[in-house]
């Protein structure tokens, strides 16, 4: 005799069966109108011989630019653009301490008042642009890298305040609890337990930014901030592609340095 | 009986060599920078009037200016979906090039790291001066821009999720000797396509974030507007604008913060 084994076949309600064809018209729509909206300027004619001269000005950079002793060339601005990201990410770095111990939630708030206010005021200077920042502040003390210093320093406490904050809602808190129930007062209790607990991980996310911070120091020049920006988008004006290739590489090698920098002290960090 | 014996410290224990050594090093960096930057803690404050008469003239915004921003608004958002569209798009094969549980020759898998490592050098608003060199100023320039800088994101992000997959099921079809494509479609693309779909919006936030700006060097969208607001001192509408971006950037946040809770 011989049975037949039917697998067993699961109830699906309409929804379940049909739900894919609502999304498939929902993204099928989105694109739609994304792709009709955009006005495309299509190839201008210069597009092919641009090309073709900013890939061999790339190929033949202007190797003079790289060290002429006049502090204005491609050394003394790379290094001016690392001083830019490292001063600005450390004074944000400071600043960002208050605002994280504002923005995260502490395990006995209750309606989350204080955290969520700072969440807010967190997410207003992160979606604050950079450049408007750095235009900003060229008002109050003239073009130069001392205001891309603050941009930087204004603008990372947004990202900075975020993740700090976070770090400390997931903290241990086992060491806090040791030294309170030991009889430690407050203040002890933070300097003890609080600090070195997070600490590893606040130094951790500071060189992260650092590395964010060298990215932005080196475009911020480009509306007058300091930095190897300004050079930069003078040569894309006056198509001198040769110099945009030296100043290119130089900005790849300046960042993977600092990346892979970074990374080896991260990883002895945690 | 033994007496317990304290460890004795090192020299450089002792004398906290390493912590003071950091901490030297990093004044000394400290005074560089300050004096290469040419950093004047005076000056600020001393010129903070005109800080803050910015912030005031800005804390009054334009709200007639609303209506003209409305479509480059939308056109930054349709920038940065195609952007990130065609990022995606070109980041998958290299994120299966450069994943080590399924590319095992060594120097292929370096070269697309390597290469991968070189775009993501490039900062976002450098790539649109350059390519509003070659497209001219428009929309087109700010989507090759956000293209390229999320193909370098998505790609590491990508390759990422494929080296965390379980490998059983791969093992189990490389047993019955299907084929590499065969492979990739049965066993690595159902425990990654969720992942991957969550990084995609992750990275849309981002890009949305960018193409606000990258219309200040003439690649299209609402950073045009703003550039032309803060070239006129028309500080009003550079607040509406700012304004006006957080609150496309908290839309987009939340539709997609809400999309990856439903997918993971």
């Amino acid at each position: 005799m011989q049975t037949t084994i039917t697998p067993p076949t699961r109830q699906r309600s309409l929804w379940q069966r049909w739900s894919w064809l609502l999304w498939v018209l929902v993204i099928g729509i989105i694109y739609f109108w994304t792709i009709n909206g955009l006005k495309f300027s299509g190839f201008q004619e210069s597009a092919a011989s641009v090309s073709k001269s900013i890939l061999h000005g790339l190929v033949h950079p202007t190797w003079s630019y790289v060290y002429d002793g006049s502090g204005e060339d491609l050394v003394s601005l790379i290094l001016q653009t690392l001083a830019i990201a490292f001063l600005g990410t450390i004074v944000s770095a400071l600043i960002s301490v208050p605002f994280a111990f504002w923005a995260a939630r502490g395990p006995k708030e209750r309606y989350f008042l204080r955290s969520g206010s700072g969440k807010v005021v967190l997410t207003l200077i992160r979606t604050f642009p950079e450049i408007v920042l750095a235009i900003m502040f060229i008002k109050a003390v003239g073009p130069g890298s001392y205001a891309g210093v603050l941009a930087v320093s204004v603008h990372s406490v947004g990202m900075l305040g975020k993740l700090f904050g976070e770090a400390i809602e997931n903290m241990d808190r086992g060491s806090e609890e040791a030294i309170t129930s030991a009889g430690g007062r407050s203040g002890q209790v933070f300097v003890l337990a609080t600090v070195p607990t997070i600490m590893p991980e606040f130094l951790s996310y500071t060189l992260y930014r650092f590395e964010i911070a060298v990215r932005s120091a080196s475009i911020l020049g480009m509306v007058g901030a300091g930095g190897i920006g300004t050079p930069l988008i003078f040569a894309i004006q006056t198509r001198d592609w040769s110099k945009v290739g030296i100043i290119l590489l130089g900005i790849v090698v300046m960042v993977l340095l600092i990346d892979s920098l970074s990374e080896q002290l991260r990883k002895r960090l945690i | 009986m033994s007496t317990p014996t304290i460890p004795r410290r090192s020299w450089a224990q002792r004398y906290h060599v390493k912590g003071i050594g950091w901490t030297v090093l990093m004044l000394v960096l400290l005074v560089a920078s300050a004096q290469m930057t040419g950093v004047n803690v005076g000056m600020f404050f001393s010129n903070l009037g005109q800080f803050t008469n910015l912030l005031v003239r800005m804390s009054n915004p334009a709200w007639d200016y609303t209506t003209v921003i409305i479509q480059p608004l939308l056109e930054t958002i349709q920038m940065a979906i195609l952007g990130t569209t065609i990022g995606a798009a070109f980041a998958i094969p290299f994120a299966v090039l450069s994943a080590s549980n399924l590319i095992h020759n060594r120097w292929l898998r370096g070269l697309t790291r390597l290469f991968l490592d070189l775009v993501r050098t490039l900062p976002d608003l450098l790539l649109a001066a350059i390519f509003v060199a070659i497209f001219g100023i428009g929309s087109t320039a700010g989507v090759v821009t956000l293209a390229i800088f999320s193909f370098g994101m998505v790609s590491k992000l990508f390759y990422e999720v494929i080296e965390t997959i379980d490998m059983g099921p791969l093992e189990a079809l490389e047993s019955v000797g299907a084929t590499k494509i065969t492979i990739i479609w049965y066993a690595v693309l159902p425990q990654i396509l969720n992942q991957f779909i969550s990084y995609f919006l992750y990275t849309l936030e981002i890009n949305v974030r960018a193409s606000t700006v990258l219309g200040y060097l003439g690649a299209g969208g609402i950073g045009v507007f703003l550039q032309r607001s803060l070239n006129e001192f028309n500080y009003n509408q550079t607040a509406v604008i700012i304004l006006a971006t957080l609150v496309v950037v908290l839309v987009i946040d939340g539709v997609s913060n809400h999309l990856r809770r439903v997918l993971l």
